[in-house]
């Protein structure tokens, strides 16, 4: 367990929520659920402790257990912490047919970390997840916000070379994605 | 060249832009609609055209409109349906990332027709860019009067919002979506009552796919009528197909409904051939969950007949030697692929996606992902392929949400059509894995690539 401490969201990650809460009819704002959920992983080192869920249930003014069946339904919502750099790569069958298997075995031989493991450094962690939309382009990974397409190995090491030295999380969103109402 | 109704423009740089897409006649369905239209002469158009929903059941339209309950003084939405989850389908991605406002402008030309004051797009949480994207062309929409109070001066008012889930396929099923956008696991409803009764926060609503939406536009523009000469019998319009797997080129194609299977697959305008010049296998032409269908019968019926793309010829024959257009995510296998292979990463996926809710799903698809990784293993008994056929059977038509049913029918198809590369699985495993699957990373030597490390 982590240490309990007062969890406590910038000023503009509030301001995004509370905007977001509008976009609902009234007394209709659990409907902001995931979105905070969302923000609150960008901001607490991408996963979703239970003080930050307990923090959005407060935001929220509904109940900590509405926002627990709903983070670990989703696949996104990552309950325990993750590297600095979630790799998620498709394997479905688009991207097994064009050779998914084979980034994923590239990554895992170079990263010496198996499918769901985080490198001791903490800067990596490996998730295959199902498809991701990018069937066309396959096969493909995504970091973040970023779809990564039309694989090669000699591109996954790029990847992996560029990632290492980023100090941030990678993350899905930013105070820049929503437009504000 | 082909009709193209919805990728007409696409090739005009900048026209995700919205100047650009203004000055390509864009929005001009909203102000013939809104100023020169009742709402019910939108659905009577829309009915018209003959559109069906592009989401993979094929309901149409005019008719799922229609059904909407009109209670005094009940709010009653739009939902966008952008969840795009199914296998193999990345056409609803495609249309919002190169023209954003296409959907823009057929959210709203349909929020008047339905007579929603708030609508919302519904995307799945992996397409977060696309969210920026959409929220870009929202914004420019609110600044050019398209939306926001008193539309063009009249008494229309709408608000449209983008709303993003997290990595749920379940989430695509329309009442699952719906639990989802009111901050809720993504578990099915019940039906009846049907979403046009009781919907979004219990009110009457309508959740139509992406493409079905953007469909909306050009239809009002080009009026019904015209929109039925496209394509072939009930298949009016065009489709966009999302092709993928061992093709030349693959990539969105929107077609005119109606043109043959052979032709989509070997012609250069659209999938250019099977890669590397290899014979076809097999196809799975709708998304994960059809039927997957050997070469022969992918090209030709039963009866011999050109096989068309269309809702009609792709099923004709029913599942014995048919399939179905589904979401229309074309995945085609050449060759050297492993059908059962292949149906293991559809079996983990449904096994994966199963909300949990009813117990012929939640079992049955995880029964069906071991067997088929035991077979896979090299532990595969002949009795094996007759308990997956008979889960299969017994999940299908017996649970809450036609998830169930679209676990069941890749195992069902695969069984039916490939049941000697099953035996062959069983009776000599090692002569199967030696075949190299793999080979086909962009054609890159993986070997080398390996001892190079
Ligand atoms: C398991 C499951 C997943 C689905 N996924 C999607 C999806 O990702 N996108 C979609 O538009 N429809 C999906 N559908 C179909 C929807 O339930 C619904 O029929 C559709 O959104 C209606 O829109 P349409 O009439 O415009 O096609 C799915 C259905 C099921 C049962
Ligand atoms: S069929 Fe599967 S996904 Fe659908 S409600 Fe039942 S358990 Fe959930
Ligand atoms: S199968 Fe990998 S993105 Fe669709």
């Amino acid at each position: 367990m982590s240490e309990l401490k007062e969890v406590r969201f910038s000023a503009e990650s509030e301001a995004l929520i509370q905007n977001l809460i509008k976009r609902y009819p009234e007394g209709k704002h659990k409907s902001a659920l995931i979105p905070a959920l969302h923000i609150a992983q960008a901001e607490f080192e991408g996963w979703l402790s239970v003080p930050v869920m307990d923090k959005v249930a407060e935001i929220l003014n509904i109940k900590p257990i509405e926002v627990y069946e709903v983070a670990s339904f989703y696949s996104m919502f990552n309950l325990n912490p993750v590297g600095k750099c979630l790799i998620e790569v498709c394997r479905t069958s688009s991207c097994w047919l064009r050779g998914a298997n084979d980034v994923v075995a590239h990554i895992e031989k170079r990263l010496g970390i198996k499918d769901g493991e985080t490198t001791p450094d903490g800067k990596f962690t490996l998730k295959t997840v199902e498809c991701l939309g990018s069937c066309g382009t396959a096969p493909m990974l995504q970091i973040g916000e970023h779809f990564h397409e039309n694989l090669t190995l000699e591109k996954v090491d790029e990847l992996i070379n560029k990632y290492k030295t980023e100090t941030k999380h990678s993350t899905y969103l930013d105070g820049t994605t929503f437009r504000k109402n | 060249m082909a009709r193209k109704i919805l990728l007409e423009h696409i090739d005009v740089p900048g026209i995700n832009t919205y100047d650009v897409y203004r000055s390509k006649g864009g929005y001009a369905s909203v102000e013939k609609a809104l100023k020169t239209m009742k709402p019910e002469e939108v659905v009577e158009e829309v009915k018209k055209s003959g559109l069906r929903g592009r989401g993979g059941a094929g309901f149409p339209t005019g008719m799922k409109w229609s059904f909407l309950a009109k209670p005094e003084g009940v709010p009653r939405y739009l939902v966008c349906n952008a969840d795009e989850s199914e296998p193999g389908t990345f056409k609803d991605r495609y249309l919002m990332e190169h023209i954003p406002h296409l959907l823009v402008e057929g959210m709203i030309t349909s929020s008047y027709a339905l007579g929603a004051n708030s609508s919302y797009i519904y995307i799945r949480g992996e397409y977060f860019y696309l969210v920026r994207i959409l929220e870009k062309a929202i914004a420019e929409a609110y600044a050019n009067g398209w939306l926001g109070k008193n539309i063009l001066g009249t008494d229309y008012s709408l608000d449209l919002y983008v709303h993003p889930g997290a990595g749920a396929y379940i989430c695509g099923e329309e009442t699952a979506l719906l639990e989802s956008l009111e901050g809720k696991r993504g578990n099915p409803r019940i039906k009846p009552p049907f979403p046009a009764i009781a919907g979004l926060y219990g009110c009457p609503t309508v959740v139509n796919n992406v493409e079905t939406i953007a469909a909306v536009g050009p239809i009002v523009n080009m009026t019904g009528d015209e929109y039925a000469k496209v394509g072939i019998g009930r298949s009016t319009g065009t489709k966009l197909i999302s092709a993928s797997g061992h093709i030349k080129k693959p990539g969105v194609y929107e077609i005119e409904m109606g043109i043959t299977v052979e032709d989509f697959i070997y012609s250069d305008e659209y999938c250019g051939g099977i890669l590397n010049d290899k014979k076809l296998k097999a196809v799975v032409a709708g998304g994960s969950s059809v039927p997957v269908l050997p070469a022969d019968l992918i090209l030709t019926t039963a009866n011999g007949e050109k096989r068309l793309m269309s809702y009609e010829s792709l099923a004709d024959g029913g599942f014995a030697t048919g399939t179905m257009l589904g979401s229309g995510g074309f995945i085609v296998m050449d060759e050297s692929t492993s059908i059962v292979q292949n149906l293991h990463t559809f079996a983990r996926f449904y096994h994966h996606e199963s909300c949990g809710q009813c117990s012929p799903c939640r079992e049955g698809t995880g029964w069906m992902e071991k067997i088929i990784h035991k077979i896979l293993d090299g532990h595969g008994t002949l009795e094996d392929i007759d308990l997956l056929w008979d889960i299969q059977r017994k999940i299908e038509g017996n649970t809450i949400c036609p998830l169930g049913d679209a676990a069941a029918w890749p195992v069902a198809s695969a069984i039916r059509h490939f049941r000697a590369e099953f035996e062959d699985f069983v009776k000599n495993p090692s002569a199967q894995r030696e075949v190299k699957y793999y080979f086909h990373c962009n054609n890159i030597d993986t070997a080398a690539a390996y001892s190079s490390l």
